[in-house]
C-alpha cells in the first residue's frame, strides 16, 4: 500500500514536471516560463519529500527546504529582472529578447 | 712559440672589431676623425706580418711545423675538432706575402678613401678580410679553413657592394655572393665525403692525408673533383669565373686585396694545401690544368678588347690564376706557389697604380678617355711599366721567371696542348698590358673632362715598394739554369718541383721561346697603340668586347630558367594549389561555423529544450549504460 502510494506521489510528481517543462517550452510569456520554473522545482522537491518519508530519512527534507529557500532568492532576483526586461521592450514575449542571437549579432 | 699563430690571426680581427666599434660610435654619437680608424688599421697587418715573419724564422730554424691548437672547437661524443693553427712552410710562405701586401694595400687604402663618409666601414671590411683570410691559411683542417674561406666571401660581398647606393654595385656583390656560394657547395660535398671516410680521430690535414688511401678511388675523383669547384668559384676560373669582372664595383684598394694576395689564390693555395689527394688521382689534375689553360686563354682573350681599366685587370687577373691551376694540375705546386708570390706584387701594383690613375682623373675608367699620364703622375708611370714588364714576363721582372717556370712544367709533362695554350695566352697578356699601358700614359690627343692632377705620397710610396717587389720577387726562385737555386721551391719541401725530364738545351730554348712571344707581343700592342690617337679612338663593339655573352647566356640559362621555375612555383603551384586547399579548407570552416551559429538564436524556450534533452541524454546514458 504504502509502495503505491509512493508511486503515485512519484507520478504525480512527474506529472508536475512535465507540466513545467512544457510550460518552459512552449509559453512565451516570461511570468508563465517563471512559473513552469517553479513547478519544476516543486515537483522535485514532492519527491525529495516522499523518498525522506520512505527511507526515513530526514536528510532530502533538509534538501527540500533548501530548494524552497533558493526558489525564494530566486523568485526575488527574477521578478526584479521581469520588471527590468518590460521596461525595455514594454513587452512581456520572451521571443522579443534575442539581442545576443547570432542574427543580431552580424 | 706556436700561440703566435693564433695572435697572427686574432691582431686583424680584434683590430677590426675595435674599428667596427669605434664607426658605430662615430655615426651615432660623436663624429672621430679618421685617425681613430686609421691607427688599428695599419697597425693589425703590420702586428701580423712582423709576427708572420718571426714564425717562418722559428720554422726555418728548427725545420718543425708550429701547430697550435687552442680549445674543442666541437665536440661531439667521441668525436672532437679542435680549433686549429698549423705554422707549416706552405701556410707560412702564404702569410708572409698576405700580410706584407696586404699591409701596403692598407696604407694605399688610407690616402684612397680618405674622402669615403664610410671610412671606418671600409677598414672594419678590410680588416676582417685579411684575418678571414689569414685563417683560411693557418687553418690546421678543412672544417677551420672553411671558416676562413666564408669569411673572405662574406666580406668581399661586403667590400663589393660597398658603394651600396648605387644598384648595379650591389648587384655586383649579389653576383660574387652566389657564385661563389655554388664553388662552395661543391667544396662543401668534397669536405663531407672527406669527413665520411676519414675522420677517424679528427679531421686535420694530417690525419685525412693519413686515411685517405683507404678511401675508393673513385670517391676520390669525385672529392678532387668537388673541391675543385670550390676553388673555381674562390679563384675565378671557367666556368665560375662571371663574379670577378663585376667584382671591380668596389673601391680599388678592394680590387687590389681580392686580386692580389688574398682571395683568388685561395683556391690555388686549397689545391695545394690537398696535394696529398690530387697526387693520388693525376687525372683530375689533368683536368685541372685545362681548365686553367683555358681560363688563361679565354680572359686574355676578352682582356683584349675592354676599355674599363679595372676590367682589363681583372680578366689578367683571371688569366694568370689560370697559369697557377695549370701548374697545380700538373703537380708542381711550387711553381704555382711562386707565380702566386710574384703575382701579389706585380698585380697590388697594378691594381693600385691603377686606382691612382683613377683618383687622379676623378674617377674615370674608361682607358680611352686616359692618355698623357706619363706627364701627369712620373711615379705612377714608373711603377706601371715595371708591373707590366712583369706581368708580361719580360726579365729580370718578376712575372717572368714564374711564368717560364710554369711554361717548361707544362711543357716537360708533355703536354703540349696546355704548354701551346699558355704560350698563346703569354703573347695576348703582353699585348693587352701594353695596349692598356700605352693608351694609358702615351695616348695623344686626350680630352680630360676634368684636369688632371698627381696623387699623394701615401699612395705612391706602396707602389714604389712593390715595384721593387716587382723586380726583385723572381729572384727568389731563379731556377739553377740561371745559376740560382730556386730558394722558394727549395723552402716549401714537399711541395717543392720533382726533377723535369729535360736537358739544358730545351730549357734555353723554352726561355727565349718565351721571351720572344713576349716581345711579340709589345710589339703588336707597340706599333697598334704606341702613338695611339685617342680622338680617333671608335666604340669597340663585337663579341669579344661582349665577353662572349657569357654572362647572357647565364642568364637565360641559369637566372631565366630558376626564375621561371619559381615563377611556376609561385602561381602555380601556390596560388593555384596549395593557397586553393588551404584557403578552401578555412572557408569551409567558417561556413560550416555559420551553419552552427544558427543554433545560437537567443530563443529562451529552445534553449531550454536544448538543455532538456541534453540531460535527458546523460540520464539515460547514466541509467541504461553505466548502471
Amino acid at each position: 500500500m504504502i509502495a503505491n502510494s509512493l508511486f503515485m506521489y512519484i507520478a504525480v510528481a512527474m506529472i508536475l514536471f512535465s507540466i513545467g517543462l512544457l510550460g518552459v517550452i512552449s509559453r512565451k510569456n516570461i511570468f508563465v516560463i517563471y512559473m513552469s520554473i517553479e513547478l519544476m522545482l516543486n515537483a522535485i522537491n514532492l519527491i525529495f519529500v516522499c523518498l525522506s518519508n520512505y527511507h526515513h530519512d530526514m536528510g532530502a527534507q533538509v534538501m527540500a527546504m533548501m530548494v524552497i529557500a533558493i526558489a525564494a532568492a530566486e523568485a526575488g532576483v527574477f521578478l526584479s529582472l521581469i520588471v527590468v526586461l518590460y521596461r525595455r521592450k514594454k513587452s512581456l514575449d520572451s521571443d522579443l529578447f534575442r539581442t545576443l542571437s547570432q542574427k543580431e549579432a552580424v | 712559440m706556436s700561440a703566435i699563430l693564433a695572435a697572427i690571426v686574432l691582431a686583424p680581427l680584434l683590430s677590426s672589431v675595435l674599428i667596427g666599434l669605434l664607426y658605430m660610435v662615430s655615426i651615432t654619437k660623436m663624429p672621430l676623425s679618421k685617425r681613430w680608424f686609421t691607427i688599428p688599421a695599419l697597425l693589425s697587418p703590420l702586428i701580423s706580418f712582423i709576427l708572420g715573419v718571426s714564425a717562418f724564422l722559428y720554422v726555418a730554424k728548427y725545420d718543425v711545423p708550429l701547430h697550435f691548437q687552442p680549445y674543442l672547437w666541437l665536440g661531439v661524443g667521441e668525436y672532437k675538432i679542435y680549433m686549429g693553427f698549423l705554422g707549416d712552410k706552405l701556410s707560412l710562405f702564404m702569410v708572409l706575402f698576405i700580410t706584407f701586401v696586404g699591409w701596403l694595400i692598407h696604407l694605399y687604402a688610407t690616402a684612397y678613401m680618405s674622402d669615403d663618409k664610410g671610412y671606418g666601414k671600409f677598414f672594419f671590411y678590410f680588416n676582417l678580410f685579411l684575418s678571414s683570410m689569414l685563417l683560411l691559411v693557418l687553418a690546421d683542417g678543412p672544417l677551420i679553413m672553411f671558416i676562413g674561406w666564408e669569411g673572405v666571401g662574406l666580406c668581399s660581398y661586403l667590400l663589393i657592394s660597398f658603394y651600396f647606393q648605387d644598384n648595379s654595385n650591389v648587384v655586383a656583390g649579389n653576383k660574387a655572393f652566389i657564385v661563389n656560394r655554388v664553388g662552395d657547395l661543391g667544396f662543401l660535398i668534397g669536405l663531407a665525403i672527406l669527413f665520411f671516410y676519414c675522420s677517424g680521430v679528427g679531421f686535420s690535414y694530417e690525419n685525412i692525408a693519413l686515411t685517405i688511401a683507404s678511401m675508393p678511388p673513385y670517391l676520390l675523383q669525385i672529392v678532387g673533383i668537388a673541391l675543385f669547384i670550390g676553388a673555381m668559384g674562390k679563384s675565378a676560373q671557367i666556368p665560375l669565373y662571371v663574379w670577378l669582372p663585376d667584382a671591380m664595383a668596389g673601391p680599388t684598394p678592394v680590387s687590389a686585396l681580392i686580386h692580389a694576395a688574398t682571395m683568388v689564390t685561395a683556391g690555388v693555395y686549397m689545391v695545394a694545401r690537398f696535394a696529398f689527394l690530387y697526387e693520388l688521382i693525376p687525372n683530375i689534375g689533368l683536368f685541372i690544368a685545362y681548365i686553367g689553360a683555358l681560363s688563361a686563354l679565354f680572359a686574355a682573350v676578352i682582356a683584349t678588347k675592354q676599355s674599363d681599366i679595372k676590367k682589363i685587370l681583372a680578366y689578367s687577373t683571371m688569366s694568370q690564376l689560370g697559369y697557377m691551376f695549370i701548374a697545380v694540375g700538373l703537380g708542381a705546386y711550387s711553381s704555382a706557389l711562386f707565380h702566386v708570390f710574384t703575382h701579389a706584387f706585380f698585380k697590388a701594383l697594378l691594381f693600385m697604380g691603377a686606382g691612382a690613375v683613377i683618383i687622379a682623373l676623378h674617377h674615370e675608367q674608361n682607358i680611352f678617355k686616359m692618355g698623357k699620364m706619363r706627364q701627369v703622375t712620373p711615379v705612377v708611370y714608373a711603377t706601371m711599366l715595371i708591373a707590366t714588364l712583369a706581368i708580361s714576363g719580360i726579365p729580370p721582372f718578376a712575372g717572368f721567371f714564374s711564368k717560364d717556370e710554369i711554361l717548361l712544367v707544362a711543357f716537360s709533362s708533355g703536354e703540349y696542348l696546355i704548354w701551346g695554350i699558355a704560350l698563346c695566352s703569354a703573347v695576348l697578356t703582353a699585348y693587352y698590358m701594353f695596349r692598356f699601358f700605352f693608351v694609358v700614359f702615351e695616348g695623344k690627343n686626350t680630352s680630360h673632362v676634368h684636369h688632371p692632377h698627381d696623387v699623394s705620397w701615401v699612395m705612391k710610396a706602396p707602389l714604389v715598394v712593390l715595384a721593387f717587389g716587382s723586380l726583385f720577387a723572381g729572384l727568389l726562385g731563379l731556377p739553377s739554369l740561371l745559376g740560382g737555386s730556386h730558394l722558394i721551391g727549395s723552402w716549401l719541401g714537399e711541395w717543392g718541383m720533382r726533377a723535369l725530364h729535360v736537358n739544358h738545351e730545351t730549357e734555353w730554348m723554352l726561355l727565349s721561346l718565351n721571351i720572344a712571344v713576349s716581345l711579340l707581343g709589345i710589339g703588336i700592342a707597340y706599333k697598334k697603340f704606341r702613338f695611339y690617337d685617342l680622338s680617333s679612338h671608335k666604340e669597340v663593339k663585337g663579341i669579344v668586347y661582349n665577353k662572349f655573352y657569357v654572362d647572357e647566356v647565364y642568364d637565360f640559362l641559369f637566372v631565366r630558367s630558376i626564375r621561371k621555375l619559381s615563377e611556376f612555383i609561385a602561381v602555380s603551384l601556390d596560388v593555384n594549389l596549395v593557397d586553393r586547399i588551404v584557403m578552401g579548407l578555412s572557408h569551409n570552416f567558417i561556413r560550416l561555423g555559420h551553419i552552427l551559429a544558427l543554433v545560437q538564436n537567443a530563443n529562451v524556450r529552445f534553449y531550454a529544450l536544448i538543455m532538456m534533452l541534453g540531460i535527458s541524454a546523460a540520464s539515460c546514458y547514466l541509467i541504461l549504460v553505466i548502471g
